[in-house]
């Protein structure tokens, strides 16, 4: 998935996530996002979010999960309030709403509320690790990379990693062209906000066209066309490559195995049930310390 | 063994009602660098882009008759193939860069065209190191400056190292400096490599010098083809639109032939006395005392009766959060009905002055100070346009006074470019009748992609603003432009002015920021334009004769 943020978040620095080719940083950006998808304890999520963060921090992308965050907290605002009065499964009820139409009787159970929140920390956990991806994969390699598998969908994602910064200056343009009308026209635009947005909106749609076509003729000049025979950058495995590599499967293992092996079982229906042992503890200290191994190398972090 | 042919071509737009090429047949040899010239929608850039192949196989219509380019039939290849042995760029590389990272963007033809790593890898060095351009190899596109994204995108077009290269208005963004160093870096290509070159360019004074030939379009046909020098005598005669200002004064004088450049329009007036080793014969008439720099500005300023104040900054810096100040004390004032234009290399800070003077953004420290509304025309004029119809963007007076009367019902963006800027000038300016107004016009680069018609109906609709009381300033890197229309000039660096002056005195002294005119005269006398030029060439003959 090309996030839109994709285009316009990434930055090369000096970090061993950033250090490391696209099809590595990318695996170990993927393996935390799975990872997060495939547990449901939430020592272990916070685990993996604490993994994340930590990579965040080291690859110096704090301010692309912030971004993160604040999207991801709708997520779990909306996760907490909706769950426990659309789904009424639980045993302990913490409250009586009473008759509300065709929704029946909403009984809030504290099982609906600890599903919801949950969930809301598995969504936030899985945004927090895309915005990594996001801030430290480089893009220009995932599109090479994604064209060896599908020439068309790496078509659609060239042109919709080109065009997403290029409407959104047209947008700034258009919006700065508004501000310099005449004072009161200016002053008119301003109070009317929706319809300065959708102003700008139908503007920018109708010069999207124009822009694609540009875009996809200098696409068409370059050769993209000459569909299959595009070739990689011919790296050798550098050992950041190899090390964010072997972390991504290391961390994907072992969350699958403790889930095989029934370490961090974790339900909430009918009633809550969590398993508090050493075997949990052991598994949040692994899946921390396989994520953040690979971001102690301070040797070669410039490629 | 033609680098470039076309044969008896002709194209229709689909949906177009007029061809945009009518029998065009030209052959440009191997290692020429052919310029072509033309006024706006004379079909120079379909011409270009049938030479990439763009035309008809992106575009699609009706074409007829054969293009080969490098042995290659363009209806048989496709702009993928023929890319491998022309490379091309058009006019804004904003919309030609695809990938993230300079080096990434070097290399996406060269993997696109199935070369092996390696070749890739030293096919970016190389033109790299060739448009020096190293430095940039991993910088993100979006934190590079319009010069170096254009270089940027040549690299591109260079790195397979085609046969031909076929470039529209390549230097029409950049900066004198600028653009002088992408011409200069084209000729060493060209004589180099023995690249074949074909520049379609507006302000022929840059690159005419260094052209083997030129074509001019008119109306879809070539209606001249051959020597610079030649061409310039046949446009003195059918189109004095495209005679460089050295060719029109050494014109007026009657002295043949017409030179192409500032070194033979030198040596030609030398020929006939006007011109000695020192310069011009010195001329008393029209001589002004020089006064160049902020302090003589100042002074000068002090001298002089005080005006009506239109637009007051005063110790305004803007400093990016993270990022580098882009402007830093800046001192500026400017009395109604005054003309000003505003020159600096690209990134000195003039749109950021013009966009702090509109309140576009707020300054980091300093006062921005303007009794009235200020109009800010920024660089593109389609960025204005909301409606599908002219009478809907601007009311009747604006368009009346902007010269758009009985295009009502035309789409804006149906317009020429000229009319695309007035149009735009009325929008922000609004009714005179209906609203206050505006105290200050202010103009980001307006004269991109002009041609030079239309840069003579903007220069009067300025000055006729001026006369009406408004204080206008113009940004542009059109030194001609600029000595059209203005009388005082600003020239910034690294965000101050450092220089302030009436525009023969800033204009005439310089190198790069100067006319060609005043290149040719050495800054004598403060003559700008070829008619001022000839008076006062003119003028210095009779002071001789009389003496």
């Amino acid at each position: 998935m090309i996030a839109p943020g994709v285009a316009l978040g990434y930055r090369r620095q000096a970090t061993p996530l950033h250090a490391a080719r696209a099809s590595a940083s990318g695996a170990y950006c993927l393996a935390l996002a799975v990872a997060a998808v495939l547990v449901e304890h939430p020592l272990i999520l916070v685990a993996v979010a604490v993994a994340v963060a930590g990579a965040g921090l080291r690859a110096r992308s704090g301010s692309a999960l912030r971004r993160g965050l604040r999207l991801a907290l709708w997520f779990v605002l909306l996760a907490a309030l909706l769950n426990p009065l659309l789904d009424h499964n639980g045993l302990t009820v913490i409250a009586r709403l009473g008759h509300l139409g065709p929704f029946g009787a909403l009984d809030v159970t504290l099982e609906a509320v600890v599903h919801g929140l949950v969930f809301g920390l598995r969504a936030t956990v899985v945004i927090l690790a895309l915005s990594l991806a996001s801030a430290a994969v480089d893009p220009d390699e995932v599109l090479t990379l994604l064209r060896r598998v599908s020439f068309r969908s790496a078509l659609t994602a060239s042109l919709a990693t080109r065009m997403v910064p290029l409407l959104a200056s047209d947008a700034r343009r258009l919006s700065a062209a508004l501000r310099c009308r005449p004072e009161q026209v200016a002053r008119e635009w301003r109070r009317r906000k929706l319809a300065h947005d959708v102003a700008i909106v139908r503007a920018v749609t109708s010069t999207a066209l124009d822009r694609a076509l540009d875009v996809a003729a200098a696409l068409e000049l370059k050769g993209y066309a000459l569909a299959g025979r595009c070739s990689g950058p011919g790296r050798r495995w550098s050992r950041h490559d190899l090390a964010h590599l072997a972390a991504a499967v290391s961390v994907l293992a072992v969350v699958i195995l403790g889930r095989l092996g029934g370490i961090a079982h974790f339900s909430t229906y009918p009633r809550l049930e969590a398993a508090w042992g050493p075997g949990e503890v052991a598994l949040a200290l692994g899946v921390v310390l396989m994520a953040w191994t690979p971001l102690l190398g301070r040797r070669g972090l410039t490629r | 063994m033609s680098g470039l042919c076309f044969d008896d071509v002709s194209y229709r737009y689909p949906g177009a009602q007029e061809p945009a090429l009518r029998g065009v047949s030209l052959a440009v040899a191997p290692g020429e660098f052919c310029v072509v010239a033309g006024a706006s929608a004379s079909g120079k850039s379909t011409l270009l882009r049938a030479a990439c192949g763009l035309v008809p196989h992106f575009h699609g219509g009706e074409f007829a008759g054969r293009v080969t380019v490098g042995g290659l039939d363009t209806r048989s290849h496709g702009p993928e193939r023929l890319g491998a042995v022309v490379g091309t760029l058009l006019q804004d590389p904003e919309t030609q860069v695809v990938m993230g990272s300079v080096r990434a963007e070097l290399a996406f033809p060269l993997q696109n065209r199935g070369q092996a790593p390696n070749a890739v890898a030293r096919g970016v060095e190389e033109v790299a190191l060739a448009l020096g351009i190293g430095s940039l190899l991993d910088r993100r596109i979006d934190e590079l400056s319009g010069g170096e994204l254009q270089r940027v995108a040549l690299g591109a077009a260079l790195g397979g190292r085609p046969t031909v290269v076929v470039l529209d208005e390549p230097t029409s963004q950049l900066d004198p400096v600028a653009g002088d160093e992408l011409l200069s870096l084209l000729r060493r290509l060209n004589e180099e490599w023995e690249t074949t070159v074909l520049l379609i360019e507006h302000r022929l004074e840059r690159c005419l010098a260094a052209a083997d030939r030129v074509v001019a379009m008119g109306d879809g046909t070539v209606v001249f083809d051959g020597l610079p020098a030649d061409f310039q005598s046949w446009a003195g005669r059918s189109a004095p639109a495209l005679q460089t200002p050295a060719a029109a004064l050494t014109e007026a004088l009657g002295l043949r032939p017409p030179p192409t450049g500032v070194k033979q329009a030198r040596a030609l007036l030398r020929a006939h006395h006007l011109l000695d080793a020192a310069g011009p014969k010195p001329t008393p008439s029209l001589a002004s005392p020089t006064a160049f720099g902020v302090r003589a500005r100042v002074r000068a300023r002090r001298r002089s009766p005080p005006s009506e104040v239109a637009l007051k900054m005063r110790g305004l810096w803007y400093e990016i959060a993270d990022g580098p100040a882009i402007l830093r004390g800046l001192d500026l004032e400017l009395a109604a009905g005054e003309r000003v234009a505003l020159l600096g290399r690209n990134g000195a800070g003039k749109s950021t002055l013009l966009r702090l003077a509109r309140g576009l953004v707020e300054p980091t420290r300093g006062r921005v100070q303007a009794p009235g509304h200020v109009a800010l025309l920024m660089q593109n004029p389609g960025d204005y346009f909301l409606h599908e119809r002219v009478a809907d963007e601007a009311p009747p007076g604006a368009l009346a006074r902007g010269g758009l009367d009985g295009l009502q019902d035309r789409h804006p963006r149906d317009l020429s470019g000229g009319q695309r800027q007035r149009l735009a000038l009325a929008i922000v300016t609004g009714d005179p009748l209906s609203s206050p107004a505006a105290t200050v016009v202010a103009l980001d680069e307006p004269t991109r992609g002009m041609d030079r018609s239309d840069k003579g109906l903007l220069a009067d609709h300025l000055r006729a603003l001026a006369g009406a009381g408004c204080a206008v300033i113009v940004a542009t890197h059109d030194p001609e432009f600029a000595a059209a229309f203005a009388a005082r000039a600003l020239i910034m660096a690294e965000g101050r002015l450092v220089a302030d002056g009436p525009v023969r005195e800033l204009l005439s002294g310089g190198w790069y920021f100067a006319t060609e005119t005043a290149r040719v005269l050495g800054g004598a006398g403060g003559a700008l334009t070829p008619e001022d030029g000839a008076q006062l060439l003119r003028a210095g003959r009779t002071v001789q004769a009389a003496s």
